[in-house]
């Protein structure tokens, strides 16, 4: 780029994205800092370590990291299937991927919830084998596998795209079998990818409300997760209360995606050092 | 990647074709893995996609009609059409803005710009929803001076607008930001020596050459707008006065009206659909483009594309 530009438009263009910025994120964002800094340490701790607030906590982070476990098994799987088969359908597989983005998180939640509940299509099923599949922490965590298992698998399929089938080639000829070539070969080139994806959905789980709150109950200390605890503080009229726990999510959400974006540079800088 | 970029191209062994390749997996692992991708799929895509119809249809085509025509719901669909009508193209001329001022100019803190102009990704619905409460709530920064001159924000229809605009903020912007920045700014620049103004260079140079990113920008960011439920369902409360389609789906399934709630939900679900089909297309066209761009033969076939088209943020269209 030139440093005489002489194309027009900067100052208008940089001034409306500036303001836009500031009025719609950053001041109701910094309100959320500023309203947590009038509570005083001690209070704040209080409303952060409840008994409620812990199992809320404890639950949103247990069944978003298993979540984000399964989401990072399977959806190597799938993505694998995706790129390397061709069978019946895959392409149609391929776009259906994206539904739990497409469609709204209410939507997927009563949908689930029926599907999983005790005469549903699924847990009609399960249940006789005393699997408790909706109402109960399990149900929190099939929600969260279906909102993150796009994330793992998008990821995974340029990484799976981009693997250099010479490598493969030279792990066979050098008597490696499939399964070796894998564990050597391919899984070493596609951890950056699983590593990146496994913390997009974990961050995604972390925050996600819609598709849970319809199969979770909300039963306090049992089923309830963060983002419905905030919404119940919220409808308590306990703004304090809410702001508290939302900052505490909100810094481990940024604290995730930081860890991608360090996953990404070292892989990124180690793509460069080889080229 | 790193094999294209090596000096000495890596040697190709193409001798007769055998039985199975070296880089095939086993018969058997291919199968088990096929089958275990539709299983996992199924349980966890297709069957709760179907559910929704099947339960909307459950009780008759009848009864289905009857819950989309009625008052309640055709004043949720109103009010979720308004908000997305309101939000979509602000957005869009956001998306814009920031993309031109970016990609096409120099200027200090750009990469800080990019990080916080994704900032909303990475905040969760309700979150979202409660800074405006806490900015325009009762006891919010603003709620007093509103309150006087009687303006309601939080529990009304300028609440949801706010939430909706919030969560569909980077939408446009982080599709052609990339974008832009890749094409660079010479076919702009030579239309302004040879006299353009900067609007027609703009329509005539810059809109022809990102429109398919824009139209998938806009199409996830449409999506969003009518699907956004827990940003909006905190601002707008429990009071049922302002009901978009998906908060008015969740209201009809805790008064237990299954029925009812499955069928605005296939409406919402259809969308969602639409949605799928025309970002498919775009993502085609976008590829299509991106791949001309980069075979045209030019003098920095050095530096690596500013960004793969496949970044883990182009699916966070919830």
């Amino acid at each position: 780029m030139k440093k005489n530009n002489i194309l027009p438009g900067f100052g208008v263009t940089l001034g409306f994205t500036l303001v836009y910025l500031a009025l719609l994120v950053l001041i109701p964002l910094s309100a959320l800092a500023i309203k947590s800094a009038e509570l005083n340490f001690s209070d704040f701790w209080e409303i952060v370590s409840s008994p409620r607030a812990a199992a809320a906590y404890r639950l949103t982070f247990g069944a978003s990291l298993i979540a984000a476990i399964v989401n990072a098994i399977f959806g190597l799987i799938v993505a694998w299937t995706l790129v390397r088969y061709r069978f019946w359908g895959s392409t149609f597989f391929d776009a259906a991927i994206d539904l739990p983005f497409a469609i709204p998180t209410a939507v997927s939640g009563i949908a689930l919830a029926t599907v999983y509940s005790q005469n549903g299509v699924i847990g009609q099923f399960l249940y006789p084998l005393g699997i408790q599949s909706a109402y109960s922490q399990l149900g929190v965590t099939i929600a969260l596998v279906f909102i993150g298992l796009p994330f793992v698998i998008r990821t995974l399929q340029p990484a799976i795209e981009e693997l250099e089938r010479e490598s493969e080639e030279a792990a066979a000829s050098l008597g490696a079998g499939r399964l070796a070539a894998f564990r050597k070969v391919i899984f070493p080139a596609l951890l950056p990818a699983i590593l990146t994806g496994f913390s997009l959905s974990f961050a995604r789980a972390i925050g996600e409300y819609g598709s849970i709150v319809f199969i979770s109950a909300n039963i306090p200390m049992r089923t309830e997760v963060v983002s419905n605890l905030i919404v119940m503080k919220l409808d308590e009229y306990d703004t304090a209360g809410a702001t508290a726990i939302a900052l505490v999510t909100l810094l481990a959400s940024f604290a995730i995606l930081l860890f991608v974006n360090a996953v990404q540079w070292r892989f990124g800088a180690r793509q460069r050092g080889i080229a | 990647m790193s094999a294209a970029a090596s000096p000495i191209p890596a040697p190709r062994f193409r001798g007769k074709a055998p039985v199975r390749s070296a880089t095939d997996d086993p018969v058997l692992a291919k199968i088990a893995l096929i089958l275990g991708t539709l299983t996992f799929l199924g349980l966890f895509l297709f069957l709760p996609l179907g559910a929704i119809f099947f339960e909307a249809f459950r009780r008759g085509a009848g009864v289905y009609f009857a819950s989309l025509v009625h008052p309640e719901a055709l004043a949720a669909v109103r009010m979720t059409l308004f908000a997305t009508a309101v939000c979509v193209p602000v957005n869009v001329a956001f998306g814009l803005c920031a993309a031109w001022a970016i990609a096409k100019f120099d200027f200090r803190g750009k990469s800080f710009l990019i990080t916080l102009i994704d900032l909303p990704f990475a905040v969760s619905p309700v979150i979202a929803g409660l800074v405006f409460v806490l900015v325009f709530g009762v006891r919010g920064w603003l709620g007093e001076s509103l309150d006087t001159i009687g303006f309601d924000v939080i529990f009304a229809t300028p609440g949801v607008i706010l939430a909706t605009l919030f969560v569909t903020f980077p939408f446009v912007a982080r599709e052609l930001i990339p974008l832009m920045q890749e094409q660079g700014s010479e076919e702009e620049e030579a239309a302004i020596v040879l006299g353009a103004s900067g609007w027609q260079t703009f329509f005539r140079v810059t809109l022809p050459n990102i429109r398919w990113a824009l139209v998938y920008g806009t199409v996830l960011c449409t999506a969003r707008a009518m699907g956004e439920f827990g940003a909006v369902a905190v601002v707008a409360g429990n009071r049922g006065r302002t009901n978009t389609m998906p908060l008015y789906v969740e209201l009809l399934y805790n008064e237990g009206k299954f029925a009812a709630a499955f069928a605005i939900a296939s409406l919402l679900t259809m969308v969602g659909l639409m949605t799928l089909i025309l970002k498919t297309v775009a993502e085609l066209r976008l590829k299509a483009e991106r791949k001309a761009l980069n075979d045209t033969p030019n003098d920095d076939m050095n530096t690596p594309a500013a960004k793969p088209l496949n970044m883990p943020g182009d699916l966070a269209l919830e």
